[in-house]
């Protein structure tokens, strides 16, 4: 239990994947214009991340490792699954509930290139992806929870940085700094205060 | 009107630039923009792929079906982002380790998949050689800029394949530079100052 709960906090606040790992800055500064498609982009990566990481990992773990190609072959592999899983999620969610599915809009086929999925299922079963001296080699469970923190450490910052952005919209800041010159300048401080908990519960 | 082949070359430089233009590939541009040893890895890696890419694509473009054609785009793509990986590896391990999940991590750079939907897919090979060519310069000019700032600013000196090339002697570098924020804030800095250079030009 102790254990789930470090490699949560880990991925949620520690190694956040904006602002102290720098994956998924596209979306990231693309999406966070406004406050509802900024929860709508963070619902959808939720989601589809975690499917990612569980088919990933059974991909690896089943059929990549035994036959002994994962080596080479993961990357094909990996983000074919995401694709495919990606057009799966988005007719099922056009089936079930229409309404969800305009409220996601285009960033369920975005999220396809959004690379915090293809980083976050690949660390948590590929021994040494994110630092060569890491060895995730993570159970099933410990690497679903490992996917949801990523997740909701995405979902944290992304909303936490439209409110933000709202608010710069109407500051008084020189002419050629506004929009993303001055998003970064923000970006940036947001991610010093993130190194803050570096080191918390020696993790 | 027909747009020239010198002029899709020269748009992914300045105009379109991918970093400071369209806005995309941010991720492994500030990561990996702390050292110019790095930088210039990682800008050949990506140009490799990107204009591989790019000429596949436009030499395969009308055999794809409309409806898959992005699942083609990314086995294209994952393909030669393999071969960059195992070369890497095999060569150049230090730069390898150093740029470590950047270089799997070009299959979803945006630059790549985006180049291949808006241009490669629609344009024939010669000019997507021409594009990839620009984009990559433009992605490169911005990243060994970023990389000198970092580099100077937070250690000092510059240090790229075993050679000192610049040393500031008696000067006390900032960290911060260094560190992650200094990556959100260079880039902010330096976007901002192309702009002022740019409002000013116009």
């Amino acid at each position: 239990m102790e254990r789930l709960f470090l490699i949560f906090l880990a991925a949620f606040l520690i190694n956040n994947i904006l602002l102290i790992r720098f994956i998924a800055l596209c979306s990231f500064f693309g999406v966070s214009t406004n406050f509802e498609t900024s929860i709508g982009m963070s619902m959808a990566v939720v989601f589809v991340m975690t499917m990612a990481s569980a088919v990933c990992w059974g991909v690896w773990r089943f059929v990549l490792e035994p036959m002994g190609v994962g080596e080479f072959l993961y990357i094909p592999a990996f983000i074919l699954v995401i694709a495919a899983l990606v057009q799966f999620v988005e007719m099922v969610i056009k089936k079930v509930s229409p309404t969800l599915f305009k409220a996601m809009g285009i960033y369920l086929p975005l999220i396809t290139t959004n690379c915090a999925v293809l980083a976050a299922a690949t660390e948590s079963v590929k021994p040494g992806f994110w630092k060569l001296s890491l060895q995730y080699n993570y159970t099933l469970g410990e690497s679903l929870v490992h996917t949801v923190g990523v997740a909701l450490g995405y979902s944290l910052v992304i909303i936490m940085f439209a409110a933000m952005r709202e608010r710069i919209t109407i500051a008084p800041i020189p002419r050629s700094m506004r929009g993303f010159p001055i998003s970064f300048i923000a970006a940036g401080l947001s991610s010093l205060a993130f190194l803050g908990f570096k080191g918390l519960f020696g993790i | 009107m027909q747009r020239s082949i010198w002029h899709d070359f020269k748009i992914g430089i300045i105009e379109e630039n991918p970093l400071f233009g369209l806005m995309i590939g941010l991720c492994s541009a500030l990561a990996v923009s702390t050292k110019v040893e790095n930088a210039i890895f990682m800008s050949a890696a990506a140009s490799f792929v990107l204009i591989c890419s790019n000429i596949l694509i436009s030499m395969i473009r009308k055999l794809i079906f409309d409806e898959i054609r992005i699942p083609i785009f990314i086995v294209v793509i994952a393909s030669f982002v393999t071969i960059v990986d195992l070369t890497m590896k095999a060569f150049f391990p230090v730069g390898y380790a150093a740029l470590g999940v950047w270089i799997p991590l070009i299959v979803v750079n945006c630059i790549i998949l985006g180049r291949a939907e808006a241009f490669a897919y629609t344009h024939g090979v010669v000019r997507s050689i021409a594009d990839g060519i620009g984009m990559s310069l433009g992605y490169t000019f911005v990243l060994l800029a970023m990389a000198i700032v970092r580099e100077l600013g937070g250690t000092g000196e510059i240090v790229a394949f075993n050679a000192t090339l610049i040393s500031l002697k008696g000067f006390n570098p900032p960290q911060l530079l260094q560190s992650f924020p200094g990556a959100f804030l260079t880039f902010g800095l330096l976007m901002g100052l192309l702009r002022k250079i740019q409002g000013r030009a116009q």
